[in-house]
C-alpha cells in the first residue's frame, strides 16, 4: 500500500468518526457490556480486593462505589488525553501516579465532608489506587482510544463494579444485621418488624458480617450471573 | 515478643486474605497451580518485608506532621501526610521492579512462570495494604517488619492452601455456571471459616 493510499484511508476513517453520533451502538455497548456480559467483578475477576472489605453495610458501599466510578472515569479521561505523551516503558508508574493523585483527592474530600465515612472505610479508599479494575481500564482502554469514549468505558466499568458490590452489601446486611440501608432516609429494620408481627424475635446471622458471608454471598452472585450468561469458565 | 505476637496475628488470624479481603486478584489469578503459587507467595513476603519497614520510615522521618524536625526547626510544622498513597506506591512499584530483575536473574523458568503477575504484585492490595494498616496501628519499626513478614506468610499459606484444593477440584463435578470463580469464592469463604478457629493464640 502506498502512503498515498494510505492517507487517504486514515482520513476516511477520521470522517467516520466524526460523523459517528454521541452514542452510536459502539458506545452504547462500553457501556452496557459491563453490566453483565463483560462484568469486571464476576467475569473479568478484577477489582474483588477492596470490593468485599466495606460491603458489611449498604451506606459506606454506596460511597465506596461513588468513589471508584469517579476515580475510574477521570484517570481514564485523563491517561487518554495523556495517551500520546506517556512513553511506553515507564506507562505504569505514570498511570499509577495518576490514580494515585485521584485517590488522594478523593480521600481528602472525604476526610473534610464526611469523616465518619473516612473512618468506617479507613484504609480500603488508599485501596483503590491498587483496584485493579482502574488499572486494567488504563491498560486495556484508557491508552488507546479517544478521551469522550474513554469516559464512557470508565462510566461502564465503575457501575459494573458498583451494582454487584451493592447487590453483596445489601443482603449481607439483611442476613447479617437484620436491616435494610442503614444511615439513609431508606432505613428500615426487617427482621425487627417481622419479628413483631410473628411474636417472636427473629435470630441474625453473625456469619454475613464477617468476611465469610461476603466470599459466600458474591460466589452465589456470580452463580446466579454465569447461569444467565450461560458463561463457563475452565 | 509483642513483634513475634504481631507476627503471628498477621499468618493466621488477621490473615490479610481471609479477614480482609486483600490481595484478592493475584490470589484468585494465580492459585491453579502450586507451584507458580509458591513462587508468586515468596514473592509477596519478600516484597512485604522489605517495603513495610521502608514504608515505616519514610511515613516517621519524611511524611508524618513534624517528621522533618531533623532538617531543622523550620520544618517541625510540616505535614505532609496527603503525599502519603503517591510515596508509598512509588517505594512499592521501585522495590517490585528489584525484585523482577533479581528473579529474572536468578531463576528464568520461575519468571517465566509468573508471567505478568510479578509486576502486577506492584497493584496487590495485600502490599500497599499492609503498609496503610502499619501507619493506622501506629506500630514500631521492629513490630512494621514482623508484621510485614507475617502478613506475607499468611498470603503465602492462603494461596498454597487454595492451589492445592483447585488442583483437586478439577475432578469435581462442578455445575457450571459455578465452574471456576464461583465455587472458588466459596471455597475461600469456608477457608475463612477454617481460619477463625486461630482467634485468641498468642504467647
Amino acid at each position: 500500500m502506498s502512503t498515498e493510499t494510505a492517507e487517504v484511508e486514515v482520513v476516511a476513517q477520521k470522517v467516520k468518526e466524526a460523523a459517528e453520533p454521541l452514542f452510536s451502538k459502539r458506545r452504547k455497548r462500553l457501556i452496557s457490556d459491563p453490566f453483565s456480559d463483560d462484568n469486571p467483578i464476576t467475569v473479568q475477576v478484577l477489582g474483588i480486593c477492596s470490593a468485599l472489605a466495606v460491603t458489611v453495610q449498604f451506606k459506606p458501599t454506596m460511597i465506596m462505589a461513588i468513589a471508584v466510578v469517579f476515580v475510574i472515569v477521570f484517570s481514564n479521561l485523563i491517561t487518554s488525553l495523556m495517551r500520546n505523551a506517556i512513553p511506553n516503558r515507564i506507562r505504569i508508574i505514570v498511570q499509577l501516579a495518576i490514580i494515585a493523585t485521584l485517590v488522594t483527592l478523593v480521600s481528602e474530600v472525604l476526610k473534610a465532608y464526611s469523616y465518619d465515612m473516612y473512618k468506617v472505610l479507613g484504609a480500603y479508599v488508599g485501596l483503590i489506587i491498587t483496584n485493579c479494575i482502574v488499572m486494567g481500564r488504563l491498560e486495556a482502554y484508557a491508552m488507546g482510544n479517544k478521551p469522550y469514549d474513554a469516559i464512557l468505558d470508565g462510566f461502564g466499568s465503575g457501575f459494573g463494579y458498583a451494582w454487584i458490590i451493592l447487590v453483596v452489601a445489601f443482603f449481607r446486611e439483611l442476613l447479617g444485621g437484620g436491616t435494610v440501608f442503614v444511615g439513609t432516609p431508606l432505613e428500615f429494620d426487617v427482621y425487627g418488624s417481622i419479628g413483631e408481627l410473628i411474636g417472636m424475635k427473629l435470630q441474625t446471622n453473625g456469619i454475613m458480617v464477617d468476611s465469610v458471608g461476603a466470599f459466600v454471598i458474591l460466589g452465589i452472585i456470580i452463580w446466579i450471573q454465569r447461569t444467565r450468561n450461560g458463561y463457563v469458565e475452565y | 515478643m509483642e513483634a513475634f505476637n504481631i507476627a503471628i496475628r498477621g499468618i493466621f488470624i488477621d490473615n490479610m486474605v481471609f479477614a480482609y479481603f486483600l490481595g484478592m486478584c493475584s490470589f484468585l489469578a494465580v492459585s491453579k497451580k502450586v507451584k507458580t503459587a509458591v513462587g508468586l507467595g515468596a514473592a509477596v513476603i519478600f516484597v512485604l518485608t522489605i517495603t513495610v519497614p521502608l514504608n515505616w520510615l519514610i511515613q516517621e522521618y519524611v511524611l508524618k506532621e513534624g517528621a522533618m524536625v531533623w532538617m531543622g526547626d523550620d520544618f517541625a510544622s510540616v505535614d505532609l501526610t496527603f503525599l502519603q498513597f503517591i510515596i508509598f506506591i512509588a517505594v512499592i512499584a521501585a522495590m517490585v521492579q528489584l525484585v523482577e530483575m533479581i528473579i529474572e536473574k536468578v531463576s528464568p523458568a520461575l519468571y517465566g512462570s509468573l508471567g505478568i503477575f510479578l509486576p502486577l504484585i506492584a497493584v496487590n492490595c495485600a502490599i500497599l495494604g499492609s503498609s496503610l494498616f502499619m501507619v493506622q496501628r501506629d506500630y514500631s519499626i521492629v513490630e512494621a517488619t514482623a508484621f510485614g513478614f507475617g502478613s506475607g506468610t499468611g498470603f503465602f499459606l492462603a494461596i498454597i492452601a487454595l492451589a492445592a484444593i483447585r488442583e483437586k477440584l478439577k475432578y469435581s463435578d462442578v455445575p457450571n455456571g459455578l465452574k471456576g470463580l464461583g465455587i472458588t469464592m466459596i471455597i475461600t469463604g469456608l477457608m475463612g471459616l477454617a481460619f477463625k478457629s486461630f482467634i485468641g493464640i498468642s504467647f
